[in-house]
């Protein structure tokens, strides 16, 4: 538990130092992922032999079941900025109605576009690519 | 000072209280979450603010008091983020195979979601340093309330308005795809990671792990194209 949490953190903390030292928009955590999936990569590559060195709940399992813990309880992580929102609709009740109504119809058309285009492309390389 | 006040005076200035406050809304709006069985309505993000929003209101807590508790739990979504690499893994030979999909989606969706919200609210007459607050709405908080900043829009604002499309899409996501036919989980799990990003990504993993790891993946690349494409829409749409 404590392992993984250690690693969890250093991902973090390297993606954090990564972002900021060259500028990137991207997230600290975003780039933390990206390194975690490099991390994985390489524990599984049987020619590198780094179970042997590696603390035992970063290959037994327990670093991927306390990644399931986390992510099962991802809703909870947005309460307390949410509850900062509670304070703060004043900013958006200015604008009223027609905020929401953006907010609705933008949200909307995202889904319903990034879906369309996902599904196409799949149909169009699934037919290129024979008969994957 | 009376002994009950004494006590307060003490649970208002420790962490333990509104950490355990928002603990305990999250397990209430989780439970009538199940209960509906998952139902998209019944979002837990929603119920746990509505809760927690309301304690701190009856209370007349302020919101800096609370947050000093409540940052322990804040600050998990750093490693929640991280760990999103572990279905990603789990699944990357779907991934994988996905790769030219998800490409595409991800340049279609990013350019809806934000000329959609410029065009629309232009002709609504709403007024232009709401609109720069208002473009980056479907990107994580942090990011969007960055690009806001950066281009002279109110960050306040931004996170506002990120939350509420978070909650906007993971309500309406099921809904919508159930209507238009759609049982492909990348899809529909790409499509709510882009469109509602952390807030739907919670929505996925509730459905499915895939619809999950593919809501992830957009959440992060589209956090990234947001960034270089709102400055450019603001310009080409203005």
């Amino acid at each position: 538990m404590i392992a993984s949490l250690t690693l969890i953190l250093l991902a973090q903390l390297l993606g954090e130092v990564l972002a900021r030292s060259a500028g990137l928009p991207l997230p600290g955590p975003v780039l933390g992922m990206a390194l975690m999936l490099g991390f994985l990569v390489l524990r599984d590559r049987r020619a590198l032999h780094l179970a042997r060195v590696l603390p035992k709940p970063l290959t037994d399992g327990t670093l991927e079941n306390t990644a399931r813990g986390l992510l099962a309880n991802l809703s909870l992580m947005f309460v307390p900025a949410g509850a900062g929102i509670v304070g703060r609709l004043d900013v958006v009740q200015a604008q009223g109605l027609r905020l929401a109504i953006v907010v609705v119809v933008s949200t909307v058309a995202a889904l319903v576009a990034t879906v369309l285009v996902f599904l196409w492309v799949a149909r169009l390389t699934a037919r290129i690519g024979g008969d994957r | 000072m009376s002994g009950e006040f004494a006590v307060w005076v003490y649970l208002a200035r420790t962490p333990l209280l509104w950490l355990t406050v928002t603990l305990a809304a999250y397990l209430v709006a989780d439970r009538i979450s199940a209960a509906s069985g998952r139902h998209p309505v019944a979002n837990p993000v929603l119920i746990a603010i509505a809760i927690t929003g309301t304690v701190l209101t009856l209370t007349g807590t302020p919101y800096a008091t609370y947050f000093d508790g409540a940052q322990f739990v804040h600050f998990l979504l750093g490693p929640a983020t991280v760990v999103l690499a572990m279905p990603l893994y789990e699944h990357r030979a779907t991934v994988m195979r996905a790769l030219l999909p998800m490409l595409a989606a991800l340049v279609a969706g990013c350019t809806v979601a934000l000329g959609s919200a410029i065009v629309l609210a232009r002709l609504l007459g709403i007024p232009e340093p709401v609109i720069v607050s208002l473009s980056p709405k479907s990107v994580t908080s942090g990011v969007a309330m960055g690009i806001s900043e950066a281009l002279g829009g109110d960050p306040t604002l931004t996170a506002v308005l990120v939350m509420l499309t978070g909650i906007t899409g993971a309500i309406l996501v099921t809904p919508l795809m159930q209507a238009l036919g759609i049982r492909d989980m990348r899809a529909r799990g790409f499509a709510v990671g882009l469109a509602a990003h952390g807030v739907g990504t919670a929505r996925a993993f509730q459905v499915s792990e895939v619809a999950g790891t593919f809501a992830g993946i957009a959440m992060g690349l589209n956090a990234f194209l947001t960034a270089i494409f709102v400055p450019l829409a603001l310009r080409i749409l203005s």
